[in-house]
């Protein structure tokens, strides 16, 4: 049986590998929510990647409906057609606009689908999903065939828990939470994806990061792919580790920060409290 | 096989299906875990919980079952109410300052004084070295600091030094067995709803095609309709502060129910009753307010009005010129909701309080008589009667 490990470029803790593998070896969704920037998208591409699937990747709207993973009937351009004598209007299969879930039901060998963000849509759209993921099948209305799976695709949803998802579907769903990183496995989250960066710097970086993480209130806390692209951004600066040293215990407004806090009362929020914290020390 | 502990998460209020169980043993069978007490610790998480809010119940099940852990034979039978344990505002110590502070004596001592202090405490506490609160040195409570401290009611330990994380944390429980959540509430507000067209013609109009295709001898004619879309309007006016900050959590998953519900959606917030002047970021209030004249002209009479307020206050607010806690008004609360009321053809308020209290506060039933009785509980009932009401 195939099954899910940390890759050089994703690490994932024990917790999510069993959970991957649960949701392979018995083919049913797995739901994954956590933090905003904690890798629950990248998680998709790198089973696939790691299992040698292709992916296929379906990005929730507000507007989508469940209907459009399946298929879509167009009406219009078989009216026009209609007109025009095409003789394709006789068979009405022409007209029917494949879904990404048509797309993965009918390969032949193995995918993985990523339903991404299925918060975004509207409330009702889970429960539109139940049998399809489910079973693994669904029925074509206009040209009555029933859709069946070749091979049961790996789902992945991911959710950012902007609705709440309904019971039936979590029913059906192995569920995992990622949890922010510890500063151990940050350490090696950098190291996978910038090797070459100096390990002072790192400590540095991750000292004020996690100081940052650390001050109530914040609206959205930094996560680690607001880190990667400070990091990034230091590395470009060429900044020492020195500018990121803070007196004891103090806030210090970090350089570059607008790559880590994204929201400008945080950023209000922060330069007060480290206002605060240099006039305690003065 | 694992009976005792499906049962055993039943009980401690996890909603396992018998599905989920047999999702396990099948993952059991196809050796996801192998002989490995780690691995099947993460498999049943992944199975038997889908919500991260059960993840600290779930762990502490886990322990007992599995492991032979006992409930610590010292807990205190007291319930923790929730908002002594906030978080407000944490107090950041210097080390030598943490090193000042002494811990008390062993494990044992530490129960017994927990218990003794739970007795003996009536109200809410924050900061201090002795009370159970938020912010403080005592060794009890969340978000301080004492090197031997027992942690209530904090999700990860924050000094990483407590002695033990306190899990039964009834105030927990408030978390997801309310029975008014978000989605619930959505789907109250949807009795709200009115479709209807407006706007620009983006989508196929079938029937109209057809019917003006027909007229013009079978050539094609395309007719475009806008969209359908929630057509109510509602001004939400929202009470904060003082005796509302007991309700803050509901109200706020009112508001986020209510914005994703709805499209013309405005809202602005006032403090125990609507007087000439009302605001819309909290932060800056003092500077930024909205003269509520201004509100009366900017929105029409179609807007639903909606007041969220626990409608608790002292008396000569609603009827005495001047009588506002905060600022000299020159005209009576009485005034400024009739002028509200009479301006919108619909309105209502909802109040949090539970309704078998608001006999015991006399400004409830003065401002339900402003209202002329349309005052609702804020629970799925009283949502459910107060669409109802406004879509008459």
């Amino acid at each position: 049986m195939a099954a899910f490990r940390s890759t050089e470029n994703y690490i994932a803790s024990r917790d999510l590998e069993v959970a991957v593998n649960a949701a392979i070896a018995l083919q049913r969704p797995l739901l994954v929510k956590g933090e905003p920037g904690t890798g629950k998208t990248v998680l998709a591409h790198e089973v696939a990647k790691s299992l040698g699937y292709r992916l296929i990747d379906w990005h929730i709207k507000s507007t989508t409906k469940a209907q459009h993973g399946l298929y879509e009937y167009d009406a219009v351009s078989r009216l026009r057609d209609g007109q025009l004598g095409d003789p394709r209007v006789h068979d009405i299969s022409n007209y029917i606009i494949r879904g990404k879930l048509w797309e993965a039901f009918e390969s032949p060998e193995p995918v993985v689908v990523l339903i991404d963000e299925i918060d975004k849509a509207d409330i009702e759209f889970p429960n539109d999903l139940l049998l399809e993921l489910d079973r693994m099948q669904f029925y074509v209305y206009e040209t009555r065939q029933t859709i069946v799976a070749k091979q049961r695709p790996i789902v992945i949803i991911t959710s950012n828990n902007e609705k709440e998802l309904p019971d039936a579907f979590l029913r059906r769903c192995f569920f995992h939470y990622i949890r922010f990183p510890d500063r151990e496995t940050m350490e090696r989250i950098v190291q996978a994806h910038y090797p070459d960066l100096r390990k002072d710097l790192v400590r540095e970086a991750l000292n004020v990061f996690f100081q940052i993480r650390e001050v109530p209130g914040l609206k959205k806390k930094p996560a680690t792919s607001e880190l990667l692209d400070w990091l990034k951004l230091l590395m470009v600066e060429d900044l020492p580790p020195e500018a990121l040293r803070a007196k004891e215990g103090k806030l210090i407004i970090p350089p570059l920060y607008g790559a880590l806090l994204k929201n400008e009362q945080d950023v209000h929020l922060f330069e007060r409290l480290a206002f605060l914290s240099r006039r305690a020390g003065a | 096989m694992f009976a005792t502990f499906i049962l055993a998460l039943r009980q401690a209020g996890l909603p396992v299906s018998l599905t989920e169980y047999l999702t396990l043993l099948g993952a059991m069978k196809a050796r996801v875990a192998e002989y490995d007490l780690n691995d099947f610790y993460y498999l049943s998480r992944a199975t038997l919980v889908k919500d991260e809010r059960h993840l600290d119940r779930f762990d502490r099940v886990f322990g007992e079952v599995f492991k032979g852990l006992e409930r610590p034979p010292g807990e205190p039978a007291g319930e923790i109410p929730e908002e002594w344990l906030r978080l407000i505002a944490e107090k950041v110590l210097t080390p030598e300052e943490m090193a000042k502070i002494e811990a008390l004596g062993g494990f044992e001592k530490l129960m017994e004084t927990l218990r003794q202090r739970l007795a003996e405490q009536k109200e809410r506490h924050q900061g201090g070295s002795k009370w159970i609160g938020t912010g403080g040195t005592s060794p009890f409570g969340a978000y301080g600091y004492n090197p031997e401290g027992v942690r209530i009611g904090q999700h990860e330990s924050r000094h990483r030094r407590a002695v033990k994380v306190w899990d039964k944390r009834e105030f927990r429980d408030l978390d997801d067995d309310v029975e008014i959540g978000t989605r619930n509430m959505k789907i109250a507000l949807r009795r709200l709803r009115r479709f209807a067209r407006e706007g620009a013609a983006t989508e196929l109009d079938m029937p109209g095609t057809i019917r003006s295709t027909a007229h013009n001898a079978g050539t094609l004619d395309l007719r475009m309709v806008p969209e359908r879309r929630n057509a109510v309007k509602v001004l939400l006016l929202l009470d904060i502060g003082g005796s509302m900050d007991d309700h803050v959590r509901i109200s706020s998953e009112l508001f986020s129910a209510a914005r994703s519900e709805f499209k013309h959606l405005e809202y602005y917030y006032f403090h125990n009753c609507p007087y000439e002047r009302l605001w819309r970021s909290n932060r800056r209030r003092r500077d930024e307010t909205v003269p509520t004249v201004e509100v009366l002209r900017t929105y029409g009479p179609d807007y639903k009005l909606i007041f969220v307020g626990d409608a608790s206050m002292s008396p000569y607010e609603i009827t005495q010129v001047g009588g506002s806690v905060e600022h000299w008004n020159e005209e009576s609360g009485r005034a400024w909701l009739e002028r509200l009321t009479s301006h919108f053809r619909r309105s209502a308020w909802l109040n949090p309080v539970p309704q078998d209290f608001w006999g015991h506060t006399q400004s409830i039933g003065m401002v339900n008589e402003i209202m002329e009785g349309r005052m609702f509980p804020l629970t799925l009932r009283g949502l459910d009667d107060m669409a109802h009401e406004l879509v008459r």
